[in-house]
C-alpha cells in the first residue's frame, strides 16, 4: 500500500476483553477528569 | 466514524470504531475526505487536476481494501452491548479513602474547600477504615486487583491510621486471594524519611501536587499563613521521586487562566528531575478569575503541541519524560468493554467519607444529592447506581457524534454535573482539550511507531 501506512492497533472485538481487572479510570494520576485511552489492559493472556 | 487531521507534518486518518491508526499521503487524505459522499468517478474527476489518474485509482482501492479488512470507515457495533449496561454487574473494584478531611496547606482552588468538603474537619478512623477495607471485599466478587486510595484533604495528617490499614489489608489479602493496591496523593508537606521508606514498601502509586514553577505553585499553593509552600516540599519530593526508583508516580499539577504557558511549568519540573508528570486544566466557576477562557483556548492547544514536540525531542535525546494525558497503548490498550464503560464513578469505584459515607467518587464527596448508602449497609440508593451504570459515552447525547468517544469513554460525570447540572451532560471546553490532546498523543504514536520510517 503507497498512499496509506496502517498501525498496530489492537482490535476492537466484543469476543474479548472485559474481564474487569484494570483499574477504574480515574485512579493514578488525575483525579479530576479522566480518559481510557491511557489504560492499560491487565489481561496478558490477551 | 472517521477523524482526520494534520499534525506535526502527519496526516493522520482515526477510524473510530475500530480503533486504527493510519497515516496518509496528502492524495490518500483527500481521497478519504471525499470518500463517503462521492462515487470513485466523483473523486477520481474532483482531484484530476491536481493528482496523476492512475494515482488516484490506486489510493481508491487501497481506501477499499481497508475499509473491506474493518479498518476504515467501520460501522459502529458496540452500541447494543452499552445499553446493557443497566444489567451490568455491582462489583466494586476500588474505593478512595478520604481519611482526613483536614489539610495543612490552603489551596484557595482547591475543589475541596481545603479538605473539608463543605463540612467540618474530620479524620477517618482505623475502625471506619477497616470497615471499609471489608466491604470493598465483600463486594468485589472475583476481581483480584483491588485498588484503594488514600486521599483526603492530606492522608498524612492521618498517616498512623493509613498504615494501619496497609497492614490490616496485606493480613487478610491471601486468605480472600486479593491483591490490594493502594495509591497515595499528597500535598507533600509531612513527606519525611520514614513515609518515603513506607510508601516504597507499600504503595503502587504516589501522587505528589506540584503546579510547577514557584511562582505559579506559591500562587494558590499557601499555607493557612498565606506563605507559599514550594520551598518546603520541592526539596521532599525530590527525594520522594527519585526514591521511588522504577515504582510509579506522578507529579500532578493544575493549571489555570493565569499560566496558559503551562508547559513552562512542566518543563520546569522536568528541570527539578521528575520524569512522571500529569498537568490538569482548573475546573471551577465560569465567572472564577482563574477559570479558562475562550481566549486561552487557542494558547492551550498551542501548549499541547509544544509538549508533545519536545517530549519527542526528549525521547531521541535519551532523557524522556511521561505525561499522563499522552500515555496511549495502541496495541495493547484497554478493550471495547472499558473503552465504553465510562469512569467507574457510582459503580466500581466509590468515595468513602471519613465517617463512612458511600458516595459516586471524590467529586461529589458532601453534596448530600450523591450519598449512596454507607459501608455497614452498602450501597442503599440504588437508583443512583442505575444511573451511574449509564453515564458512559452511548448514554451521552452529546457525545454521539464524537470522534474521540472510544479514547474518551465519555469523559468525567463529575465535571459534567458541574458544567451542565447533569451526570449525563458533558463539559464542552474540557471535550474540546480532550480532543487536543488525543491528537497530540496519537501523532506521538505515529511519529515513534511508523514502520516506514526504518525503511
Ligand atoms: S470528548 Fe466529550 S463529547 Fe467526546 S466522548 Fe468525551 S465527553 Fe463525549
Ligand atoms: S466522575 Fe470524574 S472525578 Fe469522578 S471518578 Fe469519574 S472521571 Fe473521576
Amino acid at each position: 500500500m503507497k498512499h496509506i501506512i496502517t498501525l498496530d492497533t489492537r482490535e476492537m472485538n466484543e469476543a474479548n476483553g472485559g474481564c474487569g481487572e484494570c483499574q477504574t479510570s480515574c485512579q493514578s494520576a488525575c483525579k479530576t477528569s479522566c480518559g481510557v485511552a491511557n489504560q492499560k489492559c491487565e489481561n496478558t493472556a490477551e | 466514524m472517521i477523524h482526520q487531521y494534520k499534525l506535526n507534518g502527519y496526516n493522520i486518518v482515526l477510524d473510530v470504531f475500530s480503533g486504527s491508526v493510519h497515516v496518509v499521503d496528502d492524495l490518500g487524505y483527500e481521497v478519504i475526505a471525499l470518500y463517503e459522499k462521492n462515487t470513485p468517478e466523483e473523486i477520481v474527476k474532483n482531484l484530476a487536476d491536481r493528482y496523476p489518474e492512475s494515482e488516484i485509482r490506486d489510493c481508491l482501492s487501497d481506501v477499499e481494501e481497508l475499509k473491506s479488512a474493518g479498518k476504515l470507515f467501520t460501522e459502529d457495533r458496540f452500541k447494543p452491548i452499552s445499553f446493557d449496561f443497566k444489567k451490568r454487574s455491582n462489583v466494586i473494584k476500588a474505593l478512595c479513602l478520604h481519611v482526613a478531611h483536614t489539610c495543612n496547606l490552603n489551596c484557595s482552588y482547591c475543589f475541596a474547600s481545603q479538605g473539608k468538603y463543605n463540612g467540618e474537619r474530620a479524620i477517618m478512623s482505623f475502625e471506619v477504615g477497616r470497615r471499609a477495607l471489608d466491604f470493598l471485599v465483600e463486594n468485589s466478587g472475583k476481581r483480584r486487583n483491588l485498588e484503594v486510595d488514600f486521599f483526603g484533604g492530606e492522608p498524612l495528617m492521618n498517616w498512623q491510621v493509613v498504615k494501619d490499614l496497609v497492614a490490616y489489608a496485606r493480613s487478610i489479602e491471601k486468605e480472600k486471594n486479593k491483591n490490594f493496591r493502594f495509591t497515595l496523593t499528597t500535598n507533600g508537606v509531612l513527606v519525611d524519611d520514614e513515609v518515603i521508606e513506607f510508601a516504597n514498601r507499600e504503595m503502587s502509586n504516589v501522587v505528589m501536587s506540584i503546579d510547577g514553577r514557584k511562582e505559579v505553585h506559591d500562587r494558590f499553593r499557601v499555607d493557612y499563613a498565606g506563605k507559599g509552600s514550594y520551598d518546603n516540599i520541592i526539596p521532599k519530593f525530590q527525594k520522594f521521586a527519585e526514591a521511588r526508583g522504577d515504582r510509579s508516580y506522578y507529579v500532578r499539577g493544575t493549571y489555570t487562566h493565569l499560566n496558559t504557558d503551562f508547559t513552562e511549568d512542566l518543563f520546569h519540573l522536568a528541570d527539578l528531575g521528575f520524569t512522571e508528570l500529569s498537568m490538569e486544566p482548573v475546573v471551577t466557576a465560569p465567572d472564577d478569575p482563574v477559570a479558562l477562557t475562550e481566549e486561552d483556548f487557542p494558547k492551550l492547544c498551542e501548549q499541547y503541541e509544544i509538549l508533545a514536540k519536545d517530549m519527542l525531542r526528549r525521547k531521541k535525546d535519551g532523557k524522556p519524560i511521561t505525561f499522563y494525558h499522552y500515555m496511549i497503548d495502541l496495541s495493547h490498550g484497554p478493550c471495547i468493554y472499558k473503552r465504553i464503560s465510562g469512569c467507574g464513578s457510582g459503580t466500581e469505584y466509590l468515595a468513602v467519607t471519613p465517617w463512612g459515607d458511600l458516595y459516586p467518587c471524590h467529586q461529589f464527596v458532601g453534596d448530600e444529592k450523591y450519598k449512596m448508602g454507607d459501608i455497614w449497609q452498602g450501597v442503599t440508593n440504588t437508583e443512583l447506581r442505575d444511573e451511574f451504570k449509564l453515564t458512559n459515552v452511548y448514554a451521552r447525547p452529546d457525545c454521539e457524534n464524537c470522534w474521540a468517544k472510544l479514547y474518551c469513554s465519555g469523559g468525567c460525570a463529575a465535571n459534567a454535573y458541574h458544567a451542565t447540572g447533569d451526570i449525563r451532560g458533558v463539559y464542552e471546553y474540557g471535550c474540546r482539550l480532550f480532543k487536543k490532546r488525543m491528537e497530540c498523543a496519537i501523532m506521538m504514536q505515529v511519529a515513534e511507531n511508523m514502520p516506514s520510517s526504518a525503511e
